[in-house]
């Protein structure tokens, strides 16, 4: 037996996302996706000569954006590079990318795996157009194009090689997906191409600090993919070491199928793109106050959110955590929460009046209806939160109906949460009162019904009397029929216990 | 710098061109000729003299995020050596 060595894994990952821009990088031409082939395309889309791109202002200011998010050095001396190489979804012969100068520099992604947090430098941010689509299939004897995609705006972002698993590249991508969708810059769709990502795998043995030689698995469209990719690329360059191999150099591609990666291009010789600076386009200089202004208009990220509620809301990490996932559903729980008293630390609610101490705090009840019965609904009907029939403010009202006990939370859940799926317009108390879900707990409504069901049942009340004390919950019972399940359970145990002393 | 067949076949390669025997010659001696001229530009001292990249001193020259000038797909097919009505089509870029 020979010792066992021990390998690192070693990856970096490019992660391309499209911007939510309304038109190309450098031109008009619409960017929405599923076009008919070749319908968004002008002569500068198809890089006709004598046109002249110019660049769209929203495209750097998204790019900005995700580099202030993730905290980078933004560049403020710009300018665009031409890639050369030949492939016919390029129409020019050329990528306009920002090799040269990214306007964004350093930075880095937190993320989490199991109980740990560990931050992954970021190399750069930068922007580039995309390329065209390639159809192999459609015709036996030719490739077909459709143009549709080329001079989609996009960003590329590149993580130092300190991804150590399959693992945190799927917290890592998880968490660029969050973000850009939060700063609403990209969709974050990986099935539609939206967000795609290369990865960079290499191992080595523990200890050294050389880069083993790295294989770059394409074709990743799915961020669980991803970590499978990883794994199983992985594993196969350590089985490669372990029998004395070599590694090549290699462009390989992800077949989900099997969940291993195939050669398609080995690397012998390095790429040689030959670029130099764009001269049709100008540079482009950014000054402090539009950083700024790009500054402000990020809204609290995910991280800030979690902090908020675990210290200012009291509520679990977990629930923070799954309340942020995305920003639209974190936006309604918040507008839940603003319909109570601002500051919700220590100080008596009207929602928690002390003496209940039942926990019925408005934020914890909120987030057990969102992460409940909101959550199932949309679940269940493949829907946004966007697309919810109820407004916060409803909703809000309803949950004050439960924590003030005027309705039981079943009632609320099943009943009344229902009828105002159907009815979105309406006030959900008008709803509770005319479907009669408003609970007894008037303790006069309650204490006659209690009289009348101890009267009409007088032979068990002696029995009672005379030690058989489970007849209790036959009372309770006997009042809850007379109320239709509208009684408060516990306040009617509590009352019958009473009248049943004397 | 010296111009060999190398170079040039790498350029070849690179440009997608191909040339033969006294082609080659010519264009290799048409490259040494060129590089020697542009090469008179390092007799100057150019110690801290920043590149020039762009012709003009305009910067910022940018377009606010609006649908304009796409042309229609009859169109946009019309200078192609072939096509379907729909697709662009080039040889086959994909062995099967």
């Amino acid at each position: 037996m020979t010792d066992q060595i021990e390998y690192e894994v070693v990856v970096g990952l490019e992660v391309h996302a499209q911007l939510l821009t309304q038109t190309k990088l450098f031109c008009g031409d619409s960017i929405s996706f599923g076009a008919e082939p070749n319908t968004h395309v002008s002569p500068i889309t198809l890089g006709h000569p004598g046109t002249l791109p110019k660049i769209n202002r929203k495209a750097i200011e998204f790019a900005v954006k995700m580099g202030l998010a993730c905290h980078c050095d933004i560049e403020k001396q710009n300018y665009f590079a031409r890639k050369n190489y030949f492939y016919p979804d390029l129409p020019k012969g050329y990528q306009v990318t920002q090799h040269t100068t990214p306007v964004c520099k350093g930075g880095f992604i937190k993320i989490r795996t199991g109980n740990t947090e560990k931050k992954i430098r970021l190399n750069r941010i930068h922007l580039e157009e995309d390329a065209g689509k390639s159809l192999h299939d459609v015709d036996p004897q030719n490739t077909c194009i459709d143009y549709n995609r080329a001079g989609t705006p996009l960003i590329e972002i590149v993580s130092e090689p300190e991804i150590r698993s399959g693992e945190e590249a799927f917290a890592f991508l998880t968490e660029i997906r969050k973000l850009v969708r939060y700063l609403e810059i990209c969709d974050g769709n990986m099935e539609e191409g939206s967000l795609r990502c290369d990865a960079n795998v290499s191992v080595r043995k523990k200890g050294d600090t050389a880069l083993g030689t790295k294989v770059e698995v394409k074709n990743l469209n799915s961020i669980r993919h991803v970590k499978k990719a990883i794994e199983s690329e992985s594993k196969r360059l350590i089985d490669i070491l372990e029998q004395g191999g070599i590694v090549v150099q290699q462009t390989r591609s992800f077949d989900a199928d099997t969940g291993m990666t195939f050669a398609t291009r080995d690397k012998e010789d390095a790429d040689d793109y030959r670029y130099f600076p764009e001269p049709d386009l100008t540079p482009f200089h950014l000054k402090d106050d539009f950083i700024e202004k790009i500054l402000h208009s990020i809204p609290a990220l995910p991280e800030e959110r979690i902090k908020r509620y675990t210290s200012e809301l009291q509520l679990s990490e977990y629930d923070a955590a799954v309340l942020t996932e995305e920003k639209a559903f974190s936006d309604y729980f918040e507008k839940i929460v603003a319909t109570g008293p601002p500051s919700p630390t220590g100080e008596a609610r009207p929602d928690d009046p002390v003496g209940r101490g039942s926990g019925v705090r408005l934020p914890k009840a909120a987030a057990n209806w969102m992460l409940g019965p909101v959550r199932s609904w949309l679940n269940e009907n493949n829907k946004e939160i966007n697309s919810f029939p109820i407004s916060p403010v409803q909703l809000a009202a309803l949950i004050e109906l439960v924590n003030s006990g005027q309705l039981s939370f079943s009632a609320a859940a099943t009943k009344l949460f229902s009828q105002l799926l159907a009815n979105p317009s309406k006030d959900p108390g008008q709803i509770a009162f005319e479907q009669n879900l408003i609970q007894e707990s008037d303790a006069l409504v309650l204490a006659r019904l209690v009289d009348k069901v101890l009267a009409t049942h007088a032979d068990k009340v002696i029995a009672y009397k005379n030690g058989k004390k489970g007849l209790l919950s036959l009372f309770v019972g006997e009042v809850m029929k007379l109320s239709k399940g509208n009684a408060d359970p516990s306040m009617t145990t509590e009352l019958l216990s009473e009248k049943l002393k004397s | 710098m010296e111009v060999n067949d190398a170079l040039v076949d790498k350029l070849a390669h690179l440009a997608r061109l191909q040339f033969n025997e006294e082609e080659k010659q010519e264009i290799r001696s048409d490259l040494q000729r060129m590089i020697a001229f542009v090469e008179k530009l390092n007799e100057l001292d150019l110690e801290g003299v920043s590149p020039l990249l762009h012709m003009t001193d305009e910067v910022n020259v940018l377009r606010e995020d609006e649908l304009k000038g796409t042309v229609s797909r009859e169109e946009a097919l019309k200078n192609a050596p072939l096509h379907d009505g729909q697709f662009f089509k080039v040889p086959k870029v994909i062995k099967k």
